[in-house]
């Protein structure tokens, strides 16, 4: 089937919503998810949005810039940081008006609370910056926003698998898409396409992600000739529910919540004096597992607890309702009364789909533009998070980044006419899901995605080194040749499963490939990024962000690209 | 240890009828059902078709039949069950089933378009928020944790002799914006619901109150919009 929109925009989270409400009032265009829109993993954050808006205590935009530029270990683009904290109280209100449901000050202004990496003056203390709606942020945003774009009757193709790009002469012109219901293939003609396919945590064993979180997104825009950039950067969130991954909130010490070791003892006091459990999130995992190395883990194991018990019922049952609830469900543990145990877990991709602070996809160093692509949200890498993203900046991110992308995107379709489509475009993703579907070879993807999600955790996560690098990449490239033999059992074409699990399974072991390459070349120590062998931040030679090219022939090619340094000169992280 | 799944089938591309299938899952008490799903369709069959996509009860993807109760798989360990580690999985009531446990959502999203679901102020905004009683944002705070499975609205009897009524979870976005100061379509928003088919369909039956997974208190909130409807009703006659 074949539709045609002045622009298709790809995932319906905060960045692909705030994109369409941005064209939707005089611009054709449709929004492709392969979950129903609110599932979206946007409604997963819980703590907060970050502004300084100084409805609590004086705050202001340096400050904040300054925190990001620091929490990124200065491996963020500060021409780009500066527009996203400039941009973030205007945000804010925008959201207010649009009828985010933020919680309240006693005066009836936004409420805001303290998180990780945020502080005052440049460092001096903790500041209350995130904005909020309890530890529900996440989802009353993307509620919001979804109505929005009903109210505006943008279209939605619900449970539709982004399968390609559709690509001639360097410019892209839509897309095509697998329908779950119908096992149908449609072509989408567009002027302009916006990857807004978010994270890809499933490419690890524990992780806050979701199921759909995999990457689809960057996989095939690398694959069509984009750009990813500092993909070996990889968020740990230090508070995890032990084994599942699960989020416990940053809000939960932002609201006065300490980590203990089985000593009891308030253990980040050592690592970072001056702001403590508020430290930044790859600090915080590190610290945790040095403790568990030390001997200092609950119980002789790997995970520590979340002491939350002093905030008292009220503070809980209101402000953090959503995780003392995961709490309750999933670990048994009543934080009331009791510690929650909790371990690192995978949350977030600094690296990305290289584009520009307009969402324009770059191609190389000289920022040279894929005409007709644009990617916005935790898919694309602008980078305003650098080495490693402070908390509530992401969904900061996502709606700054994703407005100027439909900004951009609305002055090129009205420069432009619909290119014409190449012939048969559907062609190649009709052979290639054909060529699943009657393999009779004898692997399943199950295994592959287990054994890759778990070599990418023992070595490919907090801390790293060459020797167990290496023997990642070699494990990768094993699983993506035995991918070459999986077969599909499910044969059917309604929900077919099967067939998108082996889909997404595709573009899993590509990233990691990415990932875990990046992470063997970059011989450094730099946010979330920690070389044992290499334990020192290198400036000299590393203040440089690491970009990827696909070549059919050789796999992934590595390059490299100066950091743009405006107001801030490096200087050694200490909190 | 060991449980049995016996799982509702059905393939509209081959079944005439839908039928029972029954799976032997090793499980841990601490795995969640969907963990079970999983495991049958990684280890066992393939074929199975669910929907599910965070796994801890915020996507609202997955509400199911689990052993005659609607729950969602991901927020229900198989240590929760007191049914001898013998689990039956169906789909949501009410909805007509597409494939095995995935039903068609879009009468559920048909009629949550229709209560207006989004702040409608005929006041232009300031340059900053609004100002906002915390108090207020607290009264319909309960009603933001919503996250849209269904559970409620396929629990609700009301719904299944009336197919017009807009039910529970539609009604309690009703609520939502009915509630929230800063909406100034309030009048047409009750005179909307003031029928049969919107907030007096609702008999006080619980039944969406007792099954919602995030502990919603819907049928209370069907009454604030019940006693808003009369307070403002007192007002007009108290008016003319």
């Amino acid at each position: 089937m074949k539709h045609q929109f002045d622009v298709i925009i790809v995932g319906a989270g905060l960045a692909g919503l705030r994109a369409a409400i941005e064209l939707g009032e005089d611009t054709s265009v449709a929004v492709l998810s392969k979950v129903f829109a609110t599932r979206s993993h946007s409604g997963a954050a819980q703590g907060g949005i970050g502004a300084a808006l100084g409805n609590e205590e004086e705050d202001n935009w340096e400050w904040h810039m300054f925190d990001t530029v620091k929490g990124s270990d200065y491996l963020g683009d500060q021409d780009a940081i500066e527009i996203l904290v400039r941009d973030a109280p205007r945000t804010i209100y925008e959201l207010e008006h649009l009828g985010v449901p933020f919680n309240r000050t006693p005066d009836g202004k936004i409420a805001q609370r303290a998180f990780g990496g945020h502080t005052r003056n440049f460092g001096e203390a903790p500041v209350k910056r995130a904005c909020f709606a309890a530890d529900r942020t996440g989802r009353v945003i993307l509620d919001t926003l979804w109505e929005k774009c009903l109210q505006r009757s943008i279209r939605f193709f619900d449970e539709f698998q982004l399968m390609s790009l559709i690509v001639s002469e360097g410019q892209c012109h839509g897309v095509i898409a697998y329908e779950l219901a119908s096992g149908k293939l449609h072509t989408l003609h567009s002027k302009a396409v916006l990857l807004a396919t978010g994270g890809y945590g499933k490419v690890y064993k524990t992780t806050s992600n979701a199921f759909a979180s995999t990457g689809d997104g960057l996989a095939i825009a690398f694959r069509a000739g984009a750009t990813l950039e500092d993909m070996e950067f990889v968020q740990f969130h230090p508070t995890g529910i032990y084994k599942l991954g699960i989020l416990i909130s940053e809000a939960a010490r932002g609201e006065g919540g300490i980590l203990r070791n089985n000593e009891g003892k308030r253990f980040m006091e050592l690592y970072a004096p001056v702001i403590k459990d508020l430290a930044p999130r790859d600090m915080v995992s590190r610290c945790i597992l040095e403790e568990v190395r030390a001997g200092r883990g609950i119980d002789g194991k790997d995970y520590v607890h979340l002491d939350l018990t002093h905030l008292g019922e009220e503070v809980l049952n209101t402000k953090l309702a959503e995780i003392t609830g995961f709490a309750r469900i999933y670990s048994g543990v009543e934080p009331i009364r009791e510690p929650i145990p909790v371990q690192p877990t995978c949350h977030y991709m600094m690296g990305g789909i290289a584009a520009n602070a307009d969402g324009k996809v770059i191609t190389d160093s000289e920022d040279t533009p894929f005409l007709g692509l644009y990617a916005a949200g935790e898919c694309a890498c602008v980078s305003v998070h650098g080495a490693n993203r402070l908390g509530c900046n992401s969904l900061l991110d996502t709606l700054v980044f994703g407005r100027r992308a439909g900004k951009e995107m609305r002055r090129h379709i009205h420069t432009v006419g619909f290119s014409p489509l190449p012939a048969n475009p559907e062609k190649e993703v009709a052979a290639k899901i054909a060529a699943l579907m009657e393999s009779n070879g004898n692997e399943t993807g199950g295994p592959i995605r287990e054994e890759l999600q778990e070599v990418m955790m023992d070595k490919v996560s907090v801390f790293r080194q060459r020797s167990g690098l290496t023997e990642a990449l070699e494990k990768v490239r094993e699983l993506q040749g035995r991918y070459q033999k999986i077969a599909i059992k499910d044969k059917g074409s309604c929900f077919n499963r099967d067939l998108l699990d082996a889909i997404e399974l595709d573009y899993m072991l590509n990233l990691a490939e990415v990932i875990t390459l990046g992470a063997l070349t970059r011989e450094e120590s730099r946010g979330a990024h920690s070389r044992e062998d290499f334990p020192d931040r290198d400036d000299k030679k590393w203040l440089v962000h690491t970009m990827f090219r696909y070549s059919k022939e050789e796999g992934p090619q590595v390059f490299f690209k100066p950091v743009t340094i405006t107001r801030f000169q490096p200087k050694e992280r200490k909190y | 240890m060991k449980c049995t799944f016996i799982v509702y089938r059905f393939d509209p591309a081959v079944d005439k009828e839908p039928s029972y299938q029954e799976y032997m899952v090793t499980a841990e008490p601490t795995d969640k059902i969907l963990d079970c799903l999983n495991k049958i369709r990684w280890e066992q069959d393939p074929t199975l078709s669910y929907r599910y996509s965070c796994a801890h009860g915020i996507c609202g993807s997955d509400a199911l039949m689990i052993n005659g109760r609607i729950e969602l798989a991901c927020q229900k360990l198989v240590r929760d069950f007191k049914t001898a580690n013998n689990f039956v999985i169906e789909p949501l009531p009410l909805f007509k089933v597409i494939k095995d446990l995935v039903v068609d959502m879009n009468p559920f999203f048909e009629k949550h378009r229709t209560v207006r679901p989004y702040l409608i102020s005929d006041e232009d905004p300031p340059e900053t928020e609004r100002l906002q009683d915390s108090e207020n944002q607290k009264f319909f705070e309960p009603a933001l944790a919503c996250i849209l499975c269904g559970s409620c609205t396929a629990a609700c009897p009301i719904n299944r002799s009336n197919d017009k009524y807009l039910g529970p979870a539609a009604l309690l976005r009703g609520f939502r914006y009915v509630a929230d100061s800063r909406d100034t379509a309030t009048g047409s928003r009750l005179a909307q619901l003031d029928n049969e088919d919107g907030a007096w369909g609702c008999k006080s039956m619980w039944w969406c109150t007792d099954v919602c997974p995030k502990s919603i208190p819907v049928t209370k909130s069907i009454a604030q919009i019940k006693r808003l409807i009369k307070e403002e009703e007192k007002r007009k006659t108290a008016g003319s």
